[in-house]
Order: structure tokens, then C-alpha cells, then sequence
């Protein structure tokens, strides 16, 4: 297969990007998208050129490092994949391929393909973990919980923090991010405590790391490679509201 | 009071507040549309109701203020809404594919903002009596104000009559969204059904805009007819 | 080299009980004086880092990556053991400890492994308060299988994710010391290399990866939590990121390197496609519960494997291993599939490959009830290969996974560096010669949650404190930022014409043939030969465009891939001085007539540490006698 690919290059977060085109020949199908970038990235160093930066690290669609808003969407064509577990059987010979990084205040550019998501951390850091120190905690079947409960507090904990959700959301909101982690913790008793502290810190945070305002597009939910569902973020809204009224002043 | 102003002013507060502005519009929309079908039961009850209405008085003017309080809240917590989306993102993609979302999810702020438009004509015409003083200026055979009269004369003219039509297809289409995004908004959600609410925009949009739409339309067919000896 | 393991003395059962008594103890108001460089945040890392600030440690964390949540113990899928025996099978500490020992092939030291079984039960209680979301039952229990190298179900697991989980939950209790200002975290920010002072590890010297710049960190202990090096077959289960560059500079400033040849080929990956490929994905050995992995008995048989009755098809590891059947562990199944594929029975493109067949189970507990189990690896594979493995059976191969060696520790942890500890798979101490599934995870949270916290602090209350407080103006920090800039210099100014992956790829493959799944003397001889050979040709005839102040890819692999041209060498080594076949070790020489692994007790019962001389300068070995007292030595075996 042969690809023409149209890539954002960019050297810093403070110089201007521009996209540059390049011929990708000798794409197999079975190659995965970053297999393609590595060889684009080969043909690139031989020719003294630097070559495309893009973030990755397991590329096996569990570390949440890779990226890329492949043709306009996060993680590309294929349902439920993050990039890294996209093959090259998802395109068809002569394609053009648009490759953007993830774009959004909150996720400024590092390099090409690269961004800042430390965001993310931060937002996390704000409250979302269960306050236990190590030692002293009870047997772990002390505590039964139902499995409907705790499967649904693992489809949230599913999320593998990627940002796609922000990328693909039209306003660049990370909504989804935040409910999936307060829908983890809350459907847990051991969560449930800090439940209404917890969602107002991290909603404020979130705010404050310029994320936009969700609007109910669930463009998040379609490209989430962990297919979380925004009925997570109805939760959020209905915790944030009852916090806001009940919970003491933080 | 600051931890109001703080919640109220936060992404989700600021949704909140669409979100139960929406539910007031949307109310108000039933009523009003309940009044308006009246016009099928023919002069004396529409203008028994339209006198009735303005009869209650001071009470009138506090519904009234309420509602205009109301929509300016809507209009700009949505406005607001929509630009610090702006901000979020200050660089465009290149190619932004919409993978789910409908278009009338992308045209909120369009089809609010014309709605607006078409409010203010509206009022314009049948609450100030600035754009047809002449049909304002009626009186029924017991001395009250004709508003059935005002409406279907009102509506024999094509441009009002299209109009309408028209703002009440923006109607649909912005409340086709609204009504699932508010629901999503106050955390009226569940896998189990979601599907349910997500089709009760379309559904509630398609009875409201029949029922509005069908008083021009019955106008121009002769249906609801002009009385006699008007004009 | 002093290699006292400092093992405490008494009954097995009793010694970490004792010891964690005899331990001296720091006074709460002191723990904040003593400054931890804690290098890596994985699950070993970030369970430490997390633990020592609630203790009142300060400590400054790094990793690579760009958070800690993704570091790569969030790639582990099948599950963690603990000897909870919620199944009421008999599991018990005590089996634990031997089945871990045994699937070691009795190359592990006995003591570590113990206290490993002991505080697995803690690990599963830890994890549950913290939200980690195991499977569970239906009436709230949690929920276990079983695993790969045991006849109980003590494994621990969320889906296929259980590693993402855990390191969910690790990552959390870092954040919220983070939050409160008691770790500083460092992303994006790699080690270059260990500052010694006086004989003490007393400080590192970093990296930032975005912008280029070098910077010293001074500190009263380092811990290197940095995790294993199976990239240096570059084709791995790994991360692209994983590297050796952490311990291997520990190594160069003097701390011993032991068992480097140890290391684990998991048997059920998925077989590589092409050349192009970058990395292999493994599918969870919990497969191997229900799946049944068989070849053709014929050689060269290109039939559909549909079209293939069960008359002509040899389930080999049933056969072969009648009571573990395809649970047999880790190493004996990779390296059974090794030998029908060298038979000219392996199947797929390149017959490099076997099957793993859902078939009788899909007819047993139908679709639903293997896609609940494992839905999600499925799925993966799916995605991967273009093939549904609901109707035809997956294809597999044994790929590189985990290392077993790795730096020397003490019963304490620390290396024979005073001051330098290694915790998780950056260490050598628990598996041996071959680990068990789904213990990794274990001891990565072992060591950070329940072991280091103490045995550090016992070496924060010896540690002299006349010592002068040392800042990074010390020479020491100034030297060793001088060295790593000169490095940095070096290979930026080589301007090959070569990628730095073409280098890795070859090195892959040397090691691959010659120190892989099977090796001999002559193979380990001419890889010895051919790596110098290479690294030489690296050092020529790489390219790496950019400069060392900007975020630079090329030069982050150049630097990783260079200490793996020197690592492997000693892998090598090592492999050729174990004359004897031992867990994943299997030297072909040392086999029986049906080709099971004949250890070597006699001469080999020891640790090999390797003690480095100097870049010009052969290495020295040196042993730890390993002692067997509570499990007696025997061939090991799952017939």
C-alpha cells in the first residue's frame, strides 16, 4: 500500500506548527499505525532529516500514551482502538492521511505529535483516590460488594487516561475523564466516603486547567477506546449538584 | 453565599443553569401552546382566555418578568457555555470528523439566537401591537380585546404565517437536542433508559412544533376562519 | 564484592517477624530530615514512593513517562497471588512459598521468597481499600482462578487489566501524597546515571527528556525501581520504553549485577507478522485455563485447522504434562512449543506458531461464557491478527516478557552499594530461574507496600549521621554530570548514516538466536563475538539528528540502546558460565532424553553476581550460595 501522509510538525510549544506531507510506500496491512510511523521515521533519519515525534509506550492499547487525531478522529477509524492497536488494514491504498495531535488548552504541544497531558495528573491529584494509608487495612472480603456494583465501578476504571475524549470533544471538555474516575471510586462503599469532596475538588480543578464546557455531544464516548459511557458524566452532574447544596463548604 | 456563586459559576453550574432555564422554556412552551390551541374552540373561548390571562394582573407581570428572567439566564449561561469552548480549544483541527453528534447539537447557539429573533417579533406583534396596531386595536362583540381575530388575520398574511413555520423548525430542531442534553445535564441518565430519554427530544419537539404549526396552517386552510363583520 | 545477604536467623516462618523487631526505627519527627530519589513510579515505585511519604520520608520520584500511570506493570492482564486460600484448596503461605521456590527451579533464595508469600495476603487487603475493582461474585466475595505453575486458585484478577488496576491504585496513593506536597513527582525524566559518594549511593543525575537539561538530585538513599530489560531482544512483551540504562549504570558504579541470563519467554503471545513489527502483545496465560494448545501431528500440514481432526492433532502439553496439563509453568511451555516448531509442526505464516483452541470450551460453557472470561483479549487478538478466535484458534508463540535477574540485593533490599536499593524486577531476588504467573505483580507491591518502608528506615537509623549533608555541588554530582554530558556529546557527534532501531533490531536478533529459549556454548560464544562487533559499528554508524537540548527521540533510544549493547554481553556471559539447564535458562547441552532441563545442583546452586572492572576490562563473577533448607532440592516436575 502506499499512503500520503499530511503531518503536524511542530519543534516547541512556542513556535508555530505547519503540516508537511510525506509518501509512505511499502505500508502492509498488518502493520500497526505507529509501525508505519517508525518506518516513516526510519526513511526520515536516513535522509538527515528529524524525524515525526509521537508519544507511545506499550502498543498494546493499555498505557494510554499514544495519541493522534488520525483523518479527524482520536485513535482513528476503528471503534473502541486506541492508535497504537490500529492496523493499516483499516485504510485503503492511495488514502491521504491527516495526522494532528491531540488539541486543547488543557493539553498544551510539546513537539509534532506530542502534548503535554499532565492535566490530567493534576486533576487527579485533586481527589481522585480513596484517603487510606498502607497497613492497617481490614480483610478484603470483609467488605462484600455486590458484583453489578463492582463491575460498574470497573467499567469506569477502565479509563486509561489517553485524552481522547478531550481531543474528540468539540469543545474540549474532559468531562468523560473526570466522571469515569469519580464513577469508579463513588460505586465502591470504600469510595463512597469522600464521594461529595472528591467531586467538587476535582470539577474545580478541572475547570481550572482551561478544559471546556461539556455540552452533550457524547463525541467522547464514540472515540473512547475503553467505550466509557457518558451516563458517567450524568452521574457527575447529579454528585456535583447534590454536593454543591449539602455537602459542608470545602 | 460564595460557595453558590463558586458552584453556580463552574462548568457543571453554569450547565445546571441551561439545564433548568431549559426546563422553564420548555414549560412555558407547553402552556403557551395549551392556551393557543384554544383557538379551536373557536372566538368567545380564545378571547374568555386571552382576557382571563390578562385579568390576573400583577400576577401576569411577575410570570412575565419570570419568564423573561428566565430566557436572558438561558441565553447567556449558553452563550457562555459555548465560549469558553472557544477558549479550550485556540487551535483548529485541521479535519475534525463528527463521529455521533447531530447537527442540531452543533447549531444550539444558531438556532437559539434565531429563536430569540423570532421572540422578539413575536412579541412585537401580538403583545405590543407595534408591527399590526390595526389588528391590535380590535374588540369582539363584547367589548374585550379580539385576539382570536388578531391571530387569524394575523396569519392570512404568507410572510407572518411562513415565519412561524419557519422559527418553530428551529424550535424543533434546538429542542430536539435540549431536552436530552438537559435531562444528561441534571444526571437524569441510566444504561437502562437512556435510549428512552434520548428519544424523548425528538419526540416532545415533534408534538410541539405539530401543535404550533397547525394554527397558521389551519388559518391559511380556512379552518379556523375569520368571524364575520371583523374589518 | 560483599554479598552478605543478611539473612535473619531463626525458623523460616519466624524471620521476618523477627527481623522487622530487630530493626532500628526512625523517630517520626527525623523521617522528613531524609530525602528518597525514588526512580521509577510503576508498581514497585509508585507503591514505595507512596508508603515512605505517608511515613514522612521526603521523596522525590521520577519516571520516564509522561505520568506515572503509565508506567508498564499497567500492561500485567491475568492477575496478582496471594495465599488468602478464600477457595478452601489448601493454599496456605506455606504453599506459596514452595510452589514459587519450585517454579524457581530452586534458584531463588528461600528466605525472600517466604516473606514474599507472607505478605501477599496483606497486598489483596491493601488494594481492596484503596477501590481496586477485582472481579468478584455474586454474593460480594471476591473472586480467583487459577494460574500457570498451581493446582489452587489464588489469583487475584480485574478482567484482563489487572495490572492497570493495581497501578491505578498505586498511582492514586501517590497522587494524594503528591497533593499533599510530600512526593515531588519528575515525568518525562530519565536517569543517566548514579552518584556515589564515599562508597554511598547519595544522589542521580537526570535527564529532563522535553527539554534536554541535565540536572543532579542529592538525596540520602536512591531506589531503583526501573523494572527489567527483556528489550534488549528488542521483539518483547515490554514497552517500547523499558530499558536496562537505570541498573546498568547502578552496575558500572559497582553494583552487582546477578543472574543477567535469567530471564522469562512467555509462551502465549501473539506470533510476529512481519518486519516491520515493533513489539509483540501478549494474551493472558489465563487463557491457558480454558484454552487447549495444540499442533498438528504431522509435520507440514497445511490444512485448516477446523479441517483437522482431533486424531491427527498432538495436544502436546497435555500429553507431556498429564496433572498441570496446559498449565504447565511458564518456561516448560515455551519451550515445548519451541520444540514442535522446530519439528516442522508449527503452523501460521512462518510456522512459528501453535494453536490455542477455545473450541471444546466455547461447546462447554458457550460463547457468552468464554466472552465473559475474556472478552477483551479477545477482542485484542482480534484486532491484531484479523482473525476471530471465537472459530478459529488463536495462534501463539512464546516472545520475551520478564527478567528475572537483575541487581543483587540483600534480605533488605539494598544492593552491595550501601544506600542503593532495587526493588520490583529491577532486583533478582524471588523468582529464580523462571517466575510463576501473575507474581510479578505480587512482588512489585510486596517489596514497595510492606518491605522496603521498614528495611529503609532500619538503614536511615544506622546510616552515620555525622555524615556532612551533601548538596549537588559536591565534585562527585560534578564529575558525574560532566561524564553524561560528554555521553550525550558523543553520540550526537558519531553522525552515521544508521537508525538507532536498526542497531536494536540486530541486537534483538543476536540475542535472540544465541541467548534465547535455547542456548549453547558454541550460539552464546559467537553472540559474544558478534555484540562487541556491533556495538563497535553503533559507535560509528549511528545517526542522530537534533541536538541534546530539545525533546529528541532518537537521542532517547541512542542512550538506552547503548548500554543494551553493552548489557547484553554480560547476558551472554553469564548464560555461558551457567553450565547447567534451570528454569528459563535451558542450555541444550543439559537435557534429558525427552528434553526436560537437568539442573546442576552441585555447582550451580548460587547466584552468579557480576561485578564490573571497567569498560576495557572483563567482569568478575562472584556467588551467593543459595541454601535450601525448607524445600528440599529435587527435579522439578508436572508430569
Amino acid at each position: 500500500m502506499k499512503l500520503t501522509l499530511r503531518v503536524w510538525r511542530q519543534r516547541n510549544a512556542s513556535e508555530q506548527g505547519r503540516f508537511e506531507t510525506y509518501e509512505a510506500t511499502d505500508v502492509s496491512p498488518d502493520m500497526s499505525f505507529l509501525e508505519m510511523l517508525d518506518v516513516l521515521n526510519r526513511d526520515l533519519v536516513e535522509r538527515s532529516e528529524e524525524p515525526v515525534a509521537f508519544d507511545h509506550d506499550c502498543r498494546e492499547g493499555i498505557c494510554g500514551t499514544c495519541s493522534l487525531v488520525i483523518n479527524g478522529v482520536a485513535h482513528g477509524p476503528r471503534k473502541a482502538t486506541t492508535t497504537c492497536q490500529l492496523h493499516m488494514r483499516s485504510f485503503k491504498d492511495g488514502d491521504t492521511v491527516t495526522i494532528e495531535p491531540f488539541r486543547a488548552t488543557g493539553f498544551p504541544a510539546v513537539r509534532d505529535l506530542v502534548v503535554d497531558r499532565s492535566a490530567f495528573d493534576r486533576i487527579l491529584q485533586s481527589g481522585g483516590f480513596i484517603s487510606v494509608n498502607t497497613g492497617g487495612a481490614p480483610d478484603a472480603n470483609a467488605l462484600p460488594i455486590g458484583k453489578a456494583e463492582a463491575d460498574t465501578a470497573f467499567d469506569a476504571a477502565a479509563c486509561i487516561g489517553c485524552g481522547a475524549c478531550v481531543a474528540a470533544c468539540p469543545n474540549a471538555a474532559a468531562m468523560l475523564f473526570v466522571s469515569a474516575k469519580i464513577a469508579h471510586l463513588s460505586h465502591l462503599p470504600q469510595g463512597a466516603v469522600e464521594h461529595e469532596q472528591r467531586v467538587v475538588r476535582m470539577v474545580h480543578a478541572m475547570d481550572g486547567e482551561g478544559f471546556g464546557t461539556c455540552r452533550n455531544y457524547y463525541e467522547c464516548e464514540a472515540v473512547c477506546p475503553k467505550e466509557i459511557p457518558v451516563s458517567f458524566i450524568a452521574d457527575m452532574n447529579r454528585g456535583y449538584l447534590k454536593a454543591a447544596l449539602t455537602a459542608a463548604s470545602d | 453565599m460564595n460557595w453558590l456563586t463558586r458552584s453556580l459559576s463552574s462548568s457543571i453550574g453554569n450547565k445546571l443553569l441551561v439545564a433548568i432555564t431549559g426546563i422553564g422554556l420548555v414549560g412555558f412552551l407547553v402552556g403557551h401552546l395549551a392556551g393557543n390551541l384554544q383557538v379551536y374552540l373557536g372566538q368567545d373561548a380564545f378571547n374568555a382566555y386571552a382576557t382571563g390571562l390578562r385579568e390576573l394582573g400583577p400576577l401576569l407581570n411577575i410570570l412575565r418578568a419570570g419568564i423573561v428572567l428566565v430566557a436572558i439566564v438561558h441565553v447567556v449561561t449558553a452563550i457562555k457555555a459555548a465560549r469558553s469552548s472557544k477558549n479550550a480549544r485556540p487551535v483548529a483541527y485541521a479535519k475534525h470528523t463528527r463521529v455521533v453528534s447531530s447537527g442540531n447539537s452543533h447549531s444550539m447557539v444558531r438556532t437559539g439566537l434565531l429563536i430569540l429573533a423570532f421572540v422578539l417579533f413575536h412579541l412585537a406583534h401580538f403583545t405590543w401591537g407595534l408591527t399590526h396596531p390595526e389588528h391590535y386595536k380590535l374588540v369582539d362583540g363584547e367589548g374585550r380585546h379580539d385576539a382570536y381575530s388578531m391571530l387569524v388575520l394575523g396569519f392570512q398574511s404568507w410572510p407572518v404565517a411562513v415565519s412561524y413555520v419557519v422559527a418553530m423548525f428551529l424550535l424543533g430542531m434546538h429542542i430536539s437536542h435540549g431536552i436530552p442534553s438537559l435531562l444528561q445535564t441534571l444526571g437524569i441518565s441510566h444504561p437502562k433508559y437512556r435510549p428512552l430519554l434520548e428519544k424523548s427530544g425528538p419526540v416532545i419537539a415533534v408534538l410541539l412544533v405539530a401543535g404550533f404549526v397547525s394554527i397558521p396552517v389551519s388559518v391559511l386552510l380556512g379552518i379556523v376562519p375569520l368571524p364575520e363583520g371583523v374589518l | 564484592m560483599n554479598l552478605d545477604a543478611k539473612i535473619p536467623s531463626g525458623p523460616i516462618a519466624d524471620k521476618w517477624d523477627n527481623h522487622r523487631f530487630d530493626m532500628k526505627l526512625v523517630n517520626p519527627a527525623n523521617k522528613r530530615k531524609f530525602k528518597v530519589l525514588m526512580v521509577g513510579s510503576g508498581l514497585a515505585g509508585g507503591s514505595a514512593a507512596s508508603t515512605l511519604a505517608e511515613l514522612g520520608y521526603d521523596v522525590e520520584c521520577f519516571c520516564f513517562q509522561d505520568s506515572p500511570r503509565r508506567a508498564h506493570s499497567i500492561a500485567a492482564q491475568g492477575g496478582i497471588n496471594a495465599a488468602k486460600n478464600y477457595q478452601n484448596d489448601g493454599d496456605s503461605v506455606h504453599r506459596l512459598f514452595y510452589d514459587t521456590v519450585k517454579g524457581g527451579d530452586f534458584r531463588s533464595r528461600e528466605a525472600n521468597v517466604y516473606r514474599l508469600a507472607q505478605v501477599s495476603a496483606n497486598i489483596i487487603d491493601q488494594c481492596v481499600a484503596q477501590g481496586v475493582p477485582f472481579a468478584r461474585e455474586y454474593g460480594g466475595q471476591l473472586a480467583n482462578r487459577s494460574f500457570g505453575g498451581a493446582q489452587v486458585s489464588r489469583t487475584f484478577y480485574a478482567r484482563g487489566q489487572t495490572g492497570q488496576q493495581l497501578l491505578l491504585g498505586c498511582y492514586a496513593g501517590l497522587n494524594r501524597q503528591i497533593a499533599a506536597g510530600k512526593v515531588r513527582m519528575h515525568p518525562r525524566t530519565e536517569l543517566l546515571d548514579i552518584v556515589i559518594v564515599d562508597g554511598t549511593a547519595r544522589g542521580i543525575v537526570t535527564r529532563d527528556l522535553v527539554t534536554g537539561k541535565i540536572q543532579s538530585w542529592a538525596g540520602d538513599t536512591v531506589v531503583l525501581a526501573t523494572g527489567g530489560y527483556s528489550t534488549v531482544f528488542y521483539l518483547s512483551t515490554n514497552a517500547m520504553g523499558c530499558n536496562v540504562t537505570a541498573t546498568w549504570r547502578a552496575h558500572k558504579r559497582g553494583a552487582g549485577f546477578a543472574n543477567p541470563c535469567f530471564t522469562q519467554i512467555h509462551p502465549t503471545c501473539i506470533p510476529v507478522s512481519g518486519d516491520h513489527q515493533s513489539k509483540l502483545t501478549l494474551m493472558s496465560e489465563s487463557l491457558r485455563n480454558d484454552g487447549r494448545v495444540w499442533v498438528p501431528k504431522r509435520a507440514d500440514d497445511d490444512r485448516q485447522p477446523g479441517e483437522i481432526p482431533d486424531a491427527e492433532r498432538d495436544y502436546y502439553l497435555e500429553r507431556k504434562y498429564p496433572s498441570f496439563g496446559n498449565l504447565a509453568p511458564r518456561d516448560i511451555a515455551s519451550r515445548s512449543a519451541k520444540e514442535v516448531c522446530d519439528e516442522g509442526r508449527g503452523v501460521g505464516p512462518g510456522k512459528r506458531g501453535v494453536y490455542l483452541d477455545f473450541r471444546d470450551s466455547v461447546e462447554r460453557v458457550g460463547k457468552q461464557g468464554v466472552s465473559e472470561r475474556y472478552g477483551n483479549l479477545f477482542d485484542m487478538y482480534e484486532r491484531i491478527t484479523d482473525e476471530n478466535p471465537y472459530e478459529r484458534p488463536m495462534r501463539i508463540y512464546p516472545a520475551p516478557h520478564y527478567t528475572m535477574g537483575g541487581l543483587w540485593v540483600d534480605y533488605n533490599l539494598m544492593s552491595n552499594v550501601p544506600g542503593l536499593h532495587v526493588i520490583g524486577e529491577a532486583n533478582f531476588s524471588d523468582h529464580g530461574a523462571n517466575r510463576l504467573g501473575a507474581s510479578a505483580l505480587m512482588q512489585g507491591l510486596a517489596d514497595g507496600y510492606f518491605v522496603l518502608p521498614y528495611t529503609i528506615g532500619h538503614y536511615f537509623a544506622t546510616y552515620s549521621p555525622d555524615k556532612q549533608p551533601i548538596t549537588t555541588d559536591h565534585p562527585e554530582f560534578k564529575r558525574a554530570e560532566a561524564e553524561v554530558n560528554a555521553r550525550i556529546e558523543r553520540l550526537l557527534n558519531v553522525q552515521g548514516s544508521k537508525t538507532v532501531d536498526s542497531f536494536h533490531k540486530r541486537l534483538g536478533r543476536i540475542m535472540w538466536e544465541g541467548c534465547g529459549m535455547g542456548r549453547n556454548a558454541q550460539g552464546l560464544t559467537a553472540a559474544l563475538e558478534q555484540i562487541p562487533a556491533l556495538r563497535e559499528e553503533f559507535w560509528s554508524g549511528v545517526r542522530i539528528p537534533g541536538s541534546g537540548s530539545e525533546f529528541n527521540i532518537e537521542l532517547e533510544k541512542a542512550g538506552r540502546v547503548a548500554d543494551f549493547l553493552e548489557f547484553g554481553e554480560l547476558m551472554c556471559r553469564d548464560a555461558l558460565a551457567r553450565d547447567e539447564s534451570c528454569g528459563g535458562h535451558f542450555r541444550e547441552e543439559h537435557q534429558t532424553a525427552d528434553g526436560e532441563a537437568v539442573r546442576n545442583d552441585e555447582e550451580y546452586c548460587h547466584a552468579s553476581v557480576w561485578e564490573h572492572k571497567g569498560d576495557d576490562q572483563e567482569p568478575v563473577m562472584h556467588r551467593e550460595a543459595l541454601d535450601f533448607e525448607n524445600v528440599a532440592l529435587a527435579t522439578r516436575s508436572y508430569k
